[in-house]
């Protein structure tokens, strides 16, 4: 249905409230929401606040709530909306100001994630490694994450319970895979998981991957095999046995 | 003008302080961090979203892992042809030289490259490398350098990151770089910045065009903070126009696709189904240098025999669809999500996009030293490695090379003067920059700064166009001049909050947009000649007396000064290389 003009809805405020404002958007063939706010911003809000940079869905900056479902705003046609649609700031993240979040946490967490780390023989060695495709392709997946954080704004751990203390989040579940899945990482996060990051928080109602717009199979392909590695350890009877005999992971824990 | 008062700013003190967290500023960052010495990284966006991740072909270093004749002197002089010989030399050879270090290092940090059967790093052929030479992973290299180095900098010690944060002056002491001056986005409160060695990495300039790959970030602040503080730019008028953008949705014109397209076998056509670049450059074709291939396109358009959005087609649908979505999987998904098109089956619309500024500052080849002591620069932001047109994936490797250098570079400088740091400022130039920040806060009624965004962008997209000619670039400079009058005196768009307000930060944004738009029209109007990116109608033909020269401009009291530097010439075993490799039939020599 072509339209000529746009009643969009945007969430304006700050940490002490805020409240929807509409605005009359003229419309442009392929317009995405993106386009649509920025367009708001430079004609009749100059102080709209929101993020975005690259709107190639490659920087995962522009990131809101569109009619209640998190998605990035520059990969959005208005199309799919019709003649009305309403932009809201993530919910999981505190607010700063209008459409932007304090997405801070989300740095704090990384850090806290030990970084890539070869084995002593691999990281000495002069030659230049070999892998295998089939290999590394099992992390490339993990690997295009863009860092929009939607999935982190759609985990009911994080969103509804605010239990941030407790679990890192879908995003920092795939950071992690693609660490301990990497073919020349060496070292062992399983007990991380069970701790601090929290894995076993984790549901699986599959809304991360869901909203992700990588389509990366976080629940499926990330968190359900970390949580069948930290079960291996903590909650197989039979491993805890052959332990106790001796056969211990060569592994370096964290 | 109380509330502008020096006492409202918080003090930071850093070694090292880093603009800029794109690949060159996190590379430069970690280099400085292994010296010792505290780094402190500032970005205007959140980290990781700069604009490396929007690099998609791959990284060029000569590892030979798929063609086993390639060597860096083969690099060199792919290079340096496709620079048309205006590059620094010796950027280009350390370049050659050491970028397969550093792809092979950014591995052991743990990034994940496609292989080759034998479980090599794979690469891919590109643009005017004369053999394949791109390490990749599908088509989102960029984004996985950049998380690789992301991970590898807030992990190392001493590093520290202030996340969308303006720097908007850069202060010197005793002739010296001592620190800068920056606000916060969220709030608009003031930092002081200070250091004893400042590298920039602010990328490129191209948000002053209107149809341009670049983000709202790439408003050439780097290279005019350094203008401002006494550097020398270099190369202004080579702003290159990736051959591939986007032209249709309108919402989406000038989004970029890659280059890998025509790498994997992507041709070009016109309307009438026909190959062109087989009248442009019959031996490479599509992946000849990016200059021309786009002027070959915009010379199909302007001639009648363009697509009906006014673009040419790129078809790649000769492929297997699976070949496709698994070596261009953000393309697939980039034109079925935004344009309805199926590039497995339907050919790509595509027209010349504004993409990178081979100009900027000019830099030491070793240390990526600018010509104002204690401040460094690399990556986009500095001049010389690409001369007068990049070629794709020289930008990566770029990033690496000599954001490692001149990460090594600015810590030297810290520690040969560490009291650079708490050396006196200039208490007047500090409350000047502070007050011309605030000034449109105060003036509500003053012309939207997104205006004059449009006009700037209107001005270069019409006057500095593809093909350029004197009286359009001297109109052209008549018209930055007049809207830099009215952008001196320009309000925020209506609002006089601090709270992240981008119209009064679009307001700043604007000084930097109107140097580099000055720097660029400038270097046009004196390079009398076409070369590279740069081409005029007026003088169509390359001037080889000019092959020697490199335009360079500085601040004075008169304002901008152009003038014409002559090079050193290469070395006799640079000279060979380039006269050895494969004779190839370049276009502009015949032409």
């Amino acid at each position: 249905m072509e339209i000529s003009n746009l009643d969009l809805k945007i969430w304006r405020g700050d940490s002490s409230g805020g409240d929807i404002v509409s605005y009359r958007v003229p419309v442009r063939e392929g317009m995405v929401v993106l386009d649509a706010v920025l367009w708001v911003q430079a004609n009749m809000a100059s102080d709209l606040a929101v993020r975005w940079n690259c709107k190639a869905a490659k920087c995962g900056s522009c990131s809101a709530e569109i009619n209640g479902f998190p998605r990035l705003m520059c990969k959005t046609p208005i199309t799919e909306y019709g003649a009305s649609l309403t932009v809201r700031p993530m919910q999981a993240f505190p607010i700063i100001k209008d459409l932007v979040t304090d997405v801070s946490w989300n740095y704090e967490v990384n850090k806290q994630i030990p970084p890539f780390t070869p084995s002593e023989k691999d990281a000495t060695s002069s030659e230049p490694w070999r892998m295998q495709q089939k290999d590394v392709e099992r992390v490339m997946e993990f690997r295009k994450c863009i860092e929009c954080f939607l999935c982190q704004d759609v985990c009911h751990v994080l969103r509804v319970h605010d239990a941030k203390s407790a679990f890192y989040g879908p995003r920092f579940m795939v950071r992690i895979a693609s660490l301990e899945m990497h073919p020349k990482d060496a070292l062992d996060r399983r007990p991380m998981l069970k701790g601090k990051a929290g894995v076993g928080y984790c549901n699986i109602t599959k809304c991360c991957t869901e909203v992700c717009p990588e389509h990366i199979k976080i629940t499926d392909n990330a968190i359900i095999p970390l949580k069948e590695r930290m079960d291996d350890v903590y909650f197989d009877p039979i491993r805890a046995i052959a332990q106790r005999l001796g056969g211990g992971s060569k592994r370096r824990p964290v | 003008m109380d509330l502008l008062s020096a006492a409202t700013y918080e003090t930071v003190e850093t070694d090292v302080l880093v603009l800029g967290a794109g690949g060159a500023g996190l590379r430069g960052a970690i280099a400085a961090a292994e010296q010792g010495l505290r780094v402190l990284i500032v970005c205007k966006s959140l980290l990781g979203k700069a604009h490396t991740v929007m690099a998609e072909g791959g990284v060029a270093a000569a590892m030979h892992n798929v063609a086993y004749q390639d060597s860096w002197e083969v690099h060199f002089a792919d290079t340096m042809k496709g620079g048309k010989l205006i590059n620094n030399w010796r950027m280009a050879e350390l370049h050659a030289k050491e970028a397969p270090e550093r792809v092979l290092e950014l591995e052991r940090w743990g990034a994940v490259f496609d292989r080759t059967w034998q479980g090599r790093i794979h690469q891919r052929p590109f643009g005017a490398h004369t053999y394949p030479r791109l390490a990749h992973i599908g088509d989102r290299t960029g984004l996985e350098l950049i998380r690789t180095l992301q991970d590898r900098a807030v992990h190392a010690p001493g590093v520290e990151v202030h996340m969308e944060v303006n720097v908007f002056k850069l202060l010197k002491a005793n002739g010296r770089i001592a620190g800068a001056l920056g606000y916060r986005r969220a709030d608009g409160s003031l930092i002081l910045y200070r250091c004893a060695a400042l590298l920039l990495a602010t990328g490129g300039t191209g948000k002053m065009y209107r149809v341009t790959s670049n983000s709202w970030e790439s408003t050439g602040d780097g290279t005019a903070l350094a203008y401002e503080a006494g550097a020398q730019l270099r190369d202004m008028e080579m702003m290159q126009f990736h051959p591939t953008g986007m032209v249709w949705p309108a919402g989406v014109r000038g989004l970029l696709i890659t280059e890998a397209v025509r790498g994997e076998g992507g041709v070009l056509r016109n309307k009438d189904g026909e190959r062109f670049m087989e009248r442009y450059d019959h031996e490479r074709m599509e992946l000849s240098s990016r200059d021309v291939v786009a002027r070959a396109i915009n010379s199909e358009v302007m001639a009648g025999r363009g697509s009906p959005h006014g673009g040419v087609f790129l078809d790649i649908t000769h492929r297997k669809p699976e070949f496709i979505k698994s070596k261009l999987p953000s393309m697939y998904d980039q034109f079925l999500k935004l344009a309805n098109v199926d590039i497995t089956k339907q050919p790509m619309e595509v027209a010349p996009t504004i993409h990178y500024a081979m100009g900027g500052l000019r830099v030491d080849a070793e240390t990526g030293a600018t010509t104002v002591p204690g401040l460094f620069a690399a990556g986009e932001v500095a001049a010389g490695l690409h001369g007068a047109n990049r070629l794709g994936g020289n930008s990566l490797s770029d990033l690496l090379v000599f954001g490692k250098r001149a990460g090594e570079g600015a810590a030297a400088a810290a520690k040969a003067d560490a009291k650079a740091a708490q050396a006196a400022l200039d208490e007047k130039e500090v409350e000047g920059a502070i007050a011309a920040l605030m000034a449109p806060l105060d003036r509500p009624a003053g012309e939207s700064p997104y205006k004059l965004m449009a006009e700037i962008q209107e001005a270069m997209t019409k006057y500095a166009p593809i093909v350029r000619d004197g009286a359009g670039l001297d109109a052209g400079l008549a018209a930055i001049h007049e809207i830099g009058a009215r952008a001196a005196v320009c309000g925020t768009g209506g609002s006089k909050t601090l709270a992240f307000n981008p119209g009064w930060h679009t307001s700043a944004d604007l000084r930097s947009m109107l140097v580099n738009a000055e720097a660029l029209l400038r270097g046009a109007i004196e390079r009398k000649e076409s070369r590279g990116a740069h081409a005029r109608s007026d003088y169509p033909k390359t001037d080889d007396q000019l092959e020697a020269v490199n335009f360079i401009a500085e601040k004075t009291a008169d304002g901008m000064r152009v003038t014409a530097d002559k090079r050193v010439p290469m070395p006799g075993y640079l000279a060979d290389a380039i006269h050895r490799s494969y004779a190839r039939y370049t276009p502009e020599e015949t032409e």
